[in-house]
C-alpha cells in the first residue's frame, strides 16, 4: 500500500534521470504482466512477443502518419489486430499440438518474419524506420511535452493489467489455465477446454503487449523493426515475470524493480561498453533458474510455508 | 543469364549446406541425448570464431590449423557447460532448462560485444580469394573447403557413434536413458560428452566459415536461428537429417537471395520452419518417431 502511494506521489519530485528510470521498470513490468498472462498462467513460454509489440507500435504510429487518426484510437486498433495475430498464430500452434520448447521456437520465428517483411517493406519505413511527429505537445495526439505525463500513463496501464491478472487468477479462466498448464490431458478430461483456454490466454496477452508497444513509440517518438520486432523486447518481456516469478500476480512487478534497476546501474558504470547490461541479464537468468527456480515469489511463498509448517 | 544465376545458386547454397549441416549435427547430437535445445549453440560457435581470429591475428595459426587446438578446447567448454550449468538443474521443468541455455546465449553473445565491440572483423589468409569456374558458376574454394570439411567432420562424428564405445553409449542413452545407466554406462559422463561433442561441431564449423565470414557478435544469433532450422527439418535428433537438412536450408537461402530482393530470403528459411513444424514436427525423413 505504502508503495502504491509513493508511485503515485512521489514521481513529479524526481529528478528527470530517475523519472525515466521509473518509466523504465513499469513499462517492463507491464510488458512482464502482459506475457505472464500467457507465459506464466497458461504456461506456454512465448519467446516472440515482439510479434505483438510491433505490431502495436506500427499500427498506431502508421495510422496516425497516414490517416491522421489518433494514436490512443490507433492503439486499440493496434491491440485487436496484435490479437487476431495471436489467435491466428496460437490457433495454428496449439491446434497442431506444439508443446514447450516447440512452440517457444514457432513464436520466435513468428517474430523474426515479421522483422525481415518490416525491414524489406518500404511502406513501413523498411529498416530506417519511423518518427513519431512530436512538434507540439497534444493530449488528443498522445504528445507531452515532459516525461511526467507519459510516466502516469504506464502506471495506470501497468495497475489495470494488474488487476485484469488478480481478476483472471480468481475467475474460472484462471482455474482452467491452471488446469492446462499443470496436465493438459487431465485438464481435457476434466472437461476443460484446453484449446479455447489457451487461445483466450494468447489474445489477452498479445493485446496487452501492443498497447505497450504504441506507448513506446508515443514515449521515445521513433520506431524501427530491430526495435519492435527484435529479440530484445521478447526476452524483455518474459524476463521480469521468470526472475519475479511466473504465474504470479505480482510476480513480474517485482522482476522488473529488480531488473531494470541493474541494467540501468551497469549502463551507467560502464559507459560505452555496449552489452554490458545484457550480460548481466544473462547472467541473472541463469542463476535464477539455478537457486531460485520459481523465481522471487516461489522463494518467499515456500519460506512462508515453511515457517508455517 | 537466369540459367546462370540459377546454377550460381545452387552451387552457393551447397557450399552454405554442409557447413549448416555440420552446425545443425552438433545441436542435434546435445538435443538427442539431453533433450535439450539449445539456445546457446551458436554463441558458442561465435566464441569459436573469436578463438580462430585471436589465434591468427596474435600467433599467426592458419584457421584451419587452430581447429587442432579449438575442437579439443570447444569440448572442454560444452562438457564444463553442461555439468556446472545443466547437470545440475535436470530435474527441472523443461522450459527452464531452455530458459537456462537461453540466459547462457545472452551471457556469452554480449560477453563478446563488451570485449570485443559488434565491428565486423575478418581474417585474410593467401587463399581467401581463391576462385575457380565450374561452367558459368564461380566457386569459392575456401567455401569449398569449408562445405567439403564440414561434411567430412560430420560424416566421421557419426562413425564414431557407430563405431567406438563412448558413440554407442551416447547412443544408448539418446534412445533409453534408463537403461543406459542401469547396464552401467555413466550417464552423467556420456551427457557432458555429448554437449562436449555438439560444442566441437561448432568451433570445427566456426573455424572453417572465417577466412571468408565476418566474426562479430551477432553472428551468433544468425546461425543459431539456421540451426533450429536445419534441425527441425531434419528432424529432432537425427544425424543424417541434420546434414541434409542443412543443404536444403543452404539452397532454400540462396535461391531465396537470387530471386527476392533484400534480405527477404529469411522469410522463405522460416516460413520452411514453421510449416515443417506445424505439419512434419517429426522432420521430412522422420518415421513415427515424432513429438
Amino acid at each position: 500500500m505504502l508503495a502504491l502511494v509513493a508511485l503515485v506521489a512521489l514521481p513529479p519530485l524526481l529528478p528527470k534521470y530517475h523519472l525515466e528510470v521509473l518509466i523504465s521498470i513499469v513499462f517492463w513490468a507491464y510488458l512482464g504482466i502482459a506475457w505472464n498472462i500467457l507465459g506464466g498462467y497458461a504456461g506456454q513460454f512465448s519467446f516472440g512477443h515482439a510479434a505483438y509489440f510491433g505490431i502495436g507500435a506500427y499500427a498506431s504510429t502508421l495510422l496516425l502518419l497516414r490517416a491522421g487518426l489518433s494514436p490512443w484510437l490507433g492503439m486499440v486498433l493496434g491491440g485487436a489486430l496484435a490479437a487476431a495475430f495471436g489467435l491466428f498464430q496460437g490457433y495454428l500452434s496449439f491446434r497442431y499440438g506444439l508443446k514447450g520448447p516447440y512452440f517457444s521456437l514457432v513464436t520466435l520465428a513468428f517474430a523474426e518474419m515479421l522483422r525481415v517483411v518490416a525491414v524489406n517493406t518500404k511502406a513501413v519505413g523498411s529498416s530506417l524506420g519511423l518518427v513519431v511527429p512530436t512538434t507540439q505537445e497534444a493530449a488528443r495526439l498522445f504528445i507531452f511535452a515532459g516525461k511526467l505525463p507519459y510516466y502516469y500513463i504506464i502506471l495506470v496501464m501497468g495497475a489495470l493489467a494488474l488487476a485484469l491478472t488478480w481478476k483472471i487468477e480468481r475467475s474460472r479462466l484462471g482455474f482452467s489455465l491452471a488446469a492446462v498448464r499443470e496436465n493438459e490431458d487431465a485438464a481435457e478430461t476434466a472437461g476443460v477446454d484446453a484449446l479455447g483456454t489457451k487461445l483466450r490466454a494468447m489474445a489477452l496477452s498479445s493485446f496487452l503487449t501492443a498497447l505497450g508497444g504504441t506507448f513506446y513509440a508515443q514515449y521515445f517518438a521513433y520506431i524501427d523493426p530491430t526495435i519492435t520486432f527484435g529479440p530484445s523486447v521478447s526476452i524483455g518481456a518474459l524476463l521480469p515475470a521468470i526472475v519475479g516469478g511466473a504465474g504470479t500476480v505480482l510476480g513480474p512487478v517485482l522482476g522488473s524493480f529488480v531488473l531494470t534497476p541493474l541494467s540501468e546501474l551497469t549502463r551507467s558504470a560502464l559507459r560505452g561498453r555496449a552489452g554490458a547490461d545484457i550480460m548481466l541479464y544473462g547472467a541473472v537468468l541463469v542463476l535464477v533458474i539455478s537457486f531460485l527456480p520459481q523465481g522471487i515469489m516461489g522463494f518467499v511463498r515456500e519460506r512462508r510455508m515453511r515457517g508455517r509448517a | 543469364m537466369t540459367w546462370g544465376l540459377l546454377l550460381q545458386a545452387v552451387v552457393s547454397g551447397l557450399l552454405l549446406g554442409g557447413v549448416y549441416g555440420l552446425v545443425a549435427c552438433g545441436l542435434s547430437l546435445i538435443f538427442g541425448v539431453l533433450r535439450i535445445i539449445n539456445f546457446a549453440h551458436g554463441a558458442v560457435m561465435m566464441l569459436a570464431m573469436y578463438a580462430t581470429y585471436w589465434l591468427f591475428v596474435l600467433a599467426g595459426v592458419d584457421p584451419y590449423l587452430s581447429i587442432v587446438l579449438t575442437a579439443p578446447l570447444f569440448f572442454l567448454l560444452g562438457a564444463v557447460i553442461q555439468k556446472v550449468v545443466i547437470e545440475p538443474n535436470r530435474a527441472a521443468a523443461e522450459h527452464n532448462q531452455l530458459l537456462l541455455t537461453l540466459g547462457l546465449a545472452l551471457f556469452f553473445e554480449n560477453l563478446a560485444l563488451v570485449l570485443w565491440q559488434g565491428d565486423f572483423r575478418t581474417v585474410k589468409v593467401w587463399y581467401s580469394g581463391a576462385s575457380f569456374m565450374m561452367g558459368d558458376a564461380l566457386v569459392e574454394v575456401p567455401r569449398l573447403v569449408a562445405s567439403g570439411g564440414a561434411v567430412l567432420m560430420a560424416l566421421g562424428l557419426f562413425a564414431f557413434l557407430r563405431l567406438t564405445d563412448v558413440g554407442k553409449a551416447l547412443r544408448a542413452l539418446a534412445e533409453e536413458p534408463e537403461g543406459a545407466a542401469l547396464v552401467g554406462i555413466n550417464v552423467a559422463r556420456i551427457r557432458a560428452a555429448s554437449f562436449g561433442l555438439g560444442s566441437a561441431c561448432v568451433a570445427v564449423a566456426g573455424a572453417l566459415i572465417t577466412p571468408f565470414f565476418y566474426v562479430a557478435p551477432d553472428v551468433a544469433e544468425s546461425f543459431n536461428i539456421m540451426a533450429f532450422v536445419v534441425v527441425v527439418l531434419g528432424g529432432m535428433g537425427s544425424f543424417l537429417g541434420a546434414l541434409a537438412g542443412g543443404f536444403i536450408v543452404g539452397l532454400a537461402e540462396s535461391l531465396g537471395a537470387a530471386f527476392l530482393p533484400g534480405s527477404l530470403k529469411l522469410l522463405v528459411v522460416f516460413l520452411i520452419f514453421v510449416l515443417v513444424l506445424l505439419f512434419r514436427p517429426q522432420g521430412l525423413f522422420g518415421g513415427a518417431r515424432g513429438r
